[in-house]
């Protein structure tokens, strides 16, 4: 919100510096964003125009003597609006004015203008930098003092507030005016709000009923005849033009001026347009229709709250008003609305609407419900006063929803044990009290009883109270500890713990970390399989469509994440993220598991001199998930696999205790595809929830054995279809069998057909002596035996 | 002196004459142990030399023997001597025959690197580890009763125009709709629920709005929730645990703000910011010219939420806050779009 400093000094007196007033409100919670300075013209006075005569050479052109107080110039103008005895900002030779034309800043030279010379300028908004308009010059309240400096007269400082959503009452001057003074030590000059009544009673000229008092707690209106509708006083049009509202007519422009002083939206009704001279504020019937200011027709329906007169809507209330009410040049007598409506009706209904107007968005907010008489008052004295109007005795005050004010019992011991600040009670009565709290202090010293101001609808309990205490002693005087109080017990966190050294583990291997958007697209999923999308959570009101559902797996966005990065980088790339995939359990929250996915794409080394050759392949992601595995302490085996994503010749599920922990293997050439992706990819995947509950996750220390190894190299034939794996249990079966390694693996033409050659160094070693070569002999030849017993395995010779 | 005597004698003179001589044009190791073996070996001149003398008589026998052994002594001191040159002339060829440029490139190693999100969140809570409290998750997606109603945002409150929010079931009513989470705290009230203070937890986690992106706006970010309820917590712990953390985070010299600011479940609220890293306070582009850089919101717990969680607010109170995290890396390393994170390219996550 902004605020004219100029105008909110007529209400508290302001003696910091503009500077030092924003750090204060700052810091006590109304933040100011930004803080504009509009002025700073030099060279520039209020001068009065006192001739203005055709210019003998052009037809559009006129010439004006402006006097200035100490001198009189005659200067040529364009202006269609210029006439005799305005006030007018008059700019002499040398000022820095806006070009009109072309928005670009020039000073001011002496010109010969059809063959007359003008030293000198009567300027618009727009060359003097404080709105677009220029369509004319700008015509200063009549007011305005002769020759005084323009910056003196019309200088200000703009502050741009961000006010808080529990702070409706400081979206006013009035509003901030009371904060101001409460931290200023200042009073607060209230606005005029008397005026002089006629005779007659309001209650013979309109009665107002209100059949929804649950969305209409109060309803105030007073009755003013006699107006003359015409435009309102410069100054009050110029407040309103800096707050971006078009000046209408005096009546209009009141209401909205009384609006920004007090934060209560008004709407003035011709009254003579009221049928039955009645309002009725009730829901509307659904299918009710009314043409609103706008010209717009609008159905309504029963969540609708309407003005109506005795037979129709004459406005959506809080929202907009209606065209055939609405205040013309016509009209002679208003019913003047000030009323407290239902926040959510309104809210609901703007939107429906698509209406967000002024009022509506102060109607959103918590008003407070005794402000609207005041407000009322107010506005009532400025028609009486700027338009001339006769007020009617007395105002409408239905209130159905009136509350008994909430009394909150405030100590010091509170104030000390939520702030840390050791405050008397009486400091703290003399700050609520410069709030506008009332106060009583009760039979115990160190305790007070406190009434919230009428337009403190935010305070609810002591610990509000407290906010408001300590923000105006200053936040920064709450003094700095650490916490004392007892250390929580300390409670395993085997979640994050297995994360993180899975994390430390996927770095140590030379993975990338990278974290994809939880949300993903339709067409993503799609790629991966057309079933993906039943088994995904959907957004109800997703942004984009690329951002719709809930991922079921890291597959996609790793994927898409590799395909982005291939066309960028030349070596391999090694990705991994670690992640929250969202499984749909009916109406319930769905299960969200943590995941480990991680792709190896392209040459296993960088470019280099010396570099090895070769891409990553199968046995490159298996070394990878052995050595995480191990990382972990988790003993792990692997099957062939069939996930469908990947190549049915190149992969495998993970096995660990007997449950299967997770995939990897080759992608498969269609997904490879699909997701534009250049090469073979290896995919891991790995069940993280799993890894939780495996019983072989914890690491044990084994000897390390005093007495020396033998090592024998065999080179194995077996049949094609054999696995590895059979063959290293066969041996790692045997006794004093410490190590296992394959270190090549042949088939072609050197052995026989439907044949394949391992070769296997086996390391023997005894934690109790040293071998011998007999009793290695031994256990080799038993073993060897056994090789040919169960798979048909004989030496290579 | 017997003429024999002399004859050995004279013997022994030649051959330490002719094995010195030898010796001296030696180059090669190999041949090195040829002449060890021919002088000093067990069928050498020497040996036979010292072997026949027990044909001599005794009195001579002696002052042979010692003329033999200061020879046997010469010779193999030669040869150590011989031999630590012929070994030093060695290394000095290796070397070299071994010399390296070594401008030509190292090789390259794969290191990989965790995303500066994880960095930063790991920093985050190590600070917050350090003053004892514990780190817990919850769930992304959420009932709205905890994201919005248990913490003083009913439906229709104005506070909800805070929080954009993506919804999973748009048209249920109360605060049984599903919805992505739009900030951390709903972990309060699910902690509260649970566990009986003392309470010291900090809550990393993902979370959402329903915004368009920009450089400055992320549909998707990270946030860490901090929760402390016991007897006795004031304000001013709250203060000295944010200052605290921003030490650790952003240096002993950062100037920080410590002001009230609204969040609906908590009063008294505060905000925290620290002093522009871009600009030193003194108003640019990226604290959009006030000098300030706000990082965290934060607060005592509202009595109402605590009520809520099953904790009486008489008894009991405590501060809760939340901040941002991508904050944090943009400002120190000058990143100036956020959604460089989720973006995935590998040029900027190599950087870090």
């Amino acid at each position: 919100m902004k605020v004219s400093l100029k105008w909110l000094s007529e209400y508290v007196a302001i003696k910091l510096t503009p500077q030092e007033l924003a750090e204060r409100l700052t810091m006590a919670g109304i933040e100011v964003q930004g803080v504009q300075t509009v002025g700073g013209w030099e060279k520039m006075l209020v001068g009065e125009v006192i001739e203005v005569n055709p210019h003998p050479d052009a037809d559009r052109l006129k010439l004006a003597t402006v006097n200035l107080g100490t001198q009189q110039l005659t200067v040529v103008c364009g202006a269609p609006n210029i006439a005799v005895g305005q006030r007018v900002p008059f700019a002499r030779v040398g000022a820095q004015l806006i070009d009109g034309h072309t928005g670009e800043m020039l000073t001011l030279k002496p010109a010969k203008i059809r063959g007359i010379l003008s030293e000198g300028m009567v300027c618009s908004e727009k060359e003097l930098g404080i709105s677009d308009s220029h369509e004319g010059i700008m015509v200063l309240p009549s007011e305005a003092p002769v020759g005084v400096p323009l910056s003196e007269y019309l200088g200000d400082t703009i502050f741009d507030l961000d006010v808080t959503p529990n702070r409706p009452d400081c979206l006013c001057l009035m509003g901030i005016a009371r904060e101001v003074a409460a931290l200023t030590g200042e009073e607060v000059h209230l606005p005029e709000i008397d005026y002089q009544e006629e005779e007659q009673s309001i209650d013979s000229l309109i009665s107002v009923d209100i059949t929804a008092p649950e969305l209409c707690p109060r309803y105030c209106a007073s009755l003013v005849t006699g107006i003359a509708i015409s435009s309102s006083p410069v100054w009050l049009q110029q407040r309103l033009k800096s707050y971006g509202m078009r000046p209408i007519n005096n009546v209009v422009d009141i209401t909205n001026y009384v609006m920004l002083e007090y934060g209560q939206p008004l709407h003035a009704f011709n009254y003579h347009k009221l049928g039955g001279h009645k309002i009725i504020v009730r829901r509307a019937k659904n299918g009710e229709t009314i043409t609103t200011l706008d010209e717009v027709g609008r159905t309504l329906n029963k969540d609708i709250l309407v003005i109506a007169d005795g037979e129709k809507p004459v406005a959506i209330a809080g929202i907009m008003g209606g065209l055939e009410s609405e205040v013309t040049d016509e009209t002679t007598a208003i019913l003047l609305e000030s009323a407290n409506f239902d926040q959510a009706t309104i809210r609901r209904g703007a939107r429906h609407f698509q209406l967000p107007s002024e009022a509506s968005v102060r109607f959103e907010k918590r008003l407070s419900r005794e402000l609207p008489l005041v407000a009322l008052k107010r506005a009532t004295r400025l028609f009486h006063e700027l338009a001339h109007g006769k007020v009617v005795e007395g105002v409408v005050d239905v209130y159905p929803g009136k509350v008994k004010p909430e009394e909150i019992l405030i100590s010091n011991e509170e104030v000390k044990r939520l702030s840390g600040l050791d405050l008397s009670i009486d400091e703290i009565v003399r700050v609520l009290t410069s709030l506008g709290f009332e106060c009583q202090r009760t039979n115990i010293p160190s305790q007070a009883l406190v009434f919230s101001p009428y337009w403190r609808s935010d305070i609810n309990c002591a610990a509000d109270l407290v906010e408001e205490v300590i923000r105006i002693i200053g936040y920064d005087k709450i003094p700095t500890t650490m916490l004392s109080s007892t250390l929580p017990e300390r409670e395993p966190g085997p979640r994050l713990e297995l994360r993180e050294k899975i994390r430390e583990i996927m770095v140590g291997l030379g993975f990338q970390e990278v974290l994809t958007y939880s949300l993903t697209s339709l067409e993503r999923l799609r790629k991966l399989s057309i079933e993906l999308e039943h088994e995904a959570l959907k957004v109800a009101n997703p942004m984009t469509r690329e951002q719709e559902y809930l991922r079921p797996n890291l597959r996609a966005g790793l994927l898409a994440a590799l395909a982005s990065n291939q066309k960028l980088e030349p070596d391999g790339i090694r990705l991994f993220e670690i992640g929250k995939v969202f499984l749909p359990r009916g109406d319930e929250l769905p299960q969200e598991r943590e995941m480990l996915c991680a792709l190896l794409s392209g040459p296993k080394s960088s470019l280099s001199w010396r570099g090895e050759k070769g891409e990553f392949d199968f046995f490159d992601a298996k070394g990878v998930t052995e050595n995480l595995l191990r990382g972990l302490g988790l003993i792990a085996e692997f099957k062939p696999g069939s996930d469908q994503n990947l190549s049915p010749a190149e992969s495998a599920e993970i096995i660990s205790d007997g449950d299967r922990i997770g995939v990897l293997g080759i992608l498969h050439p269609r997904v490879t595809q699909t997701f534009e992706i250049d090469g073979a990819v290896c995919l891991i995947e790995i069940d993280i929830e799993k890894l939780f509950i495996k019983p072989s996750g914890q690491k044990r220390y084994t000897p390390i054995y005093r007495f020396p190894a033998v090592s024998r190299d065999i080179a194995l034939i077996v049949d094609e279809q054999t696995s590895y794996r059979q063959v290293e249990s066969i041996i790692k079966s045997f006794p004093l069998v410490t190590e296992v390694t394959l270190f090549d693996f042949y088939t072609g033409e050197q052995i026989p057909q439907g044949k394949k050659s391992f070769a296997i160094r086996i390391v023997y070693q005894s934690p109790e002596h040293t071998l011998i070569d007999e009793e290695v002999n031994q256990i080799q030849q038993e073993m060897l035996d056994k090789l040919s017993q169960e798979l048909g395995g004989s030496l290579r010779s | 002196m017997t003429l024999p005597t002399k004859a050995v004698l004279q013997q022994l003179e030649q051959i330490q004459k002719q094995a010195s001589e030898e010796l001296e044009k030696i180059n090669d190791p190999k041949e090195l142990q040829l002449w060890k073996v021919r002088y000093l070996g067990r069928k050498s001149r020497l040996t036979q030399v010292l072997r026949s003398l027990a044909t001599l008589p005794l009195e001579e026998r002696r002052k042979v023997g010692v003329r033999g052994n200061e020879v046997k002594n010469i010779l193999e001191s030669s040869l150590a001597e011989r031999e630590k040159i012929l070994e030093e002339a060695r290394i000095a060829s290796s070397l070299k025959y071994k010399k390296l440029d070594v401008t030509l490139p190292g090789q390259p190693l794969s290191v990989g690197r965790l995303h500066p999100i994880t960095q930063t969140l790991e920093e985050i809570c190590d600070i917050f580890k350090g003053m004892g409290f514990q780190v817990i998750e919850g769930p992304d997606v959420e009932w709205d009763y905890y994201n919005f109603e248990a913490l003083n945002i009913p439906q229709e409150h104005p506070a909800r125009d805070m929080f954009a929010t993506l919804w999973v079931d748009a048209e249920v009513e109360g605060g049984k709709a599903r919805l992505l989470r739009t900030h951390t705290s709903p972990v309060q009230i699910r902690l509260m629920e649970e566990k009986r203070p003392p309470i010291r937890v900090v809550v990393p986690g993902r979370c959402y709005r329903y915004e368009a992106t920009d450089a400055t706006h992320e549909s998707m970010f990270y946030q860490v929730e901090g929760l402390a309820i016991d007897k006795n917590i004031t304000m001013a712990d709250l203060k000295g645990t944010l200052f605290e953390f921003c030490r650790c985070l952003f240096g002993e010299e950062r100037k920080i703000r410590f002001r009230c600011d609204y969040f609906p479940f908590v009063e008294p609220g505060a905000e925290v910011a620290i002093e522009c890293l871009a600009c030193h306070g003194a108003g640019c582009r990226v604290c959009n010219y006030t000098g300030w850089v706000e990082i965290l919101g934060a607060g005592m717990v509202h009595p109402d939420v605590l009520r809520r969680g099953g904790i009486d607010p008489q008894v009991y109170s405590g501060f809760a806050f939340g901040m941002g995290v991508e904050r944090m890396p943009m400002l120190r390393y000058g990143i100036d779009d956020i959604r460089l994170f989720y973006g995935n390219d590998l040029r900027f996550l190599k950087q870090f």
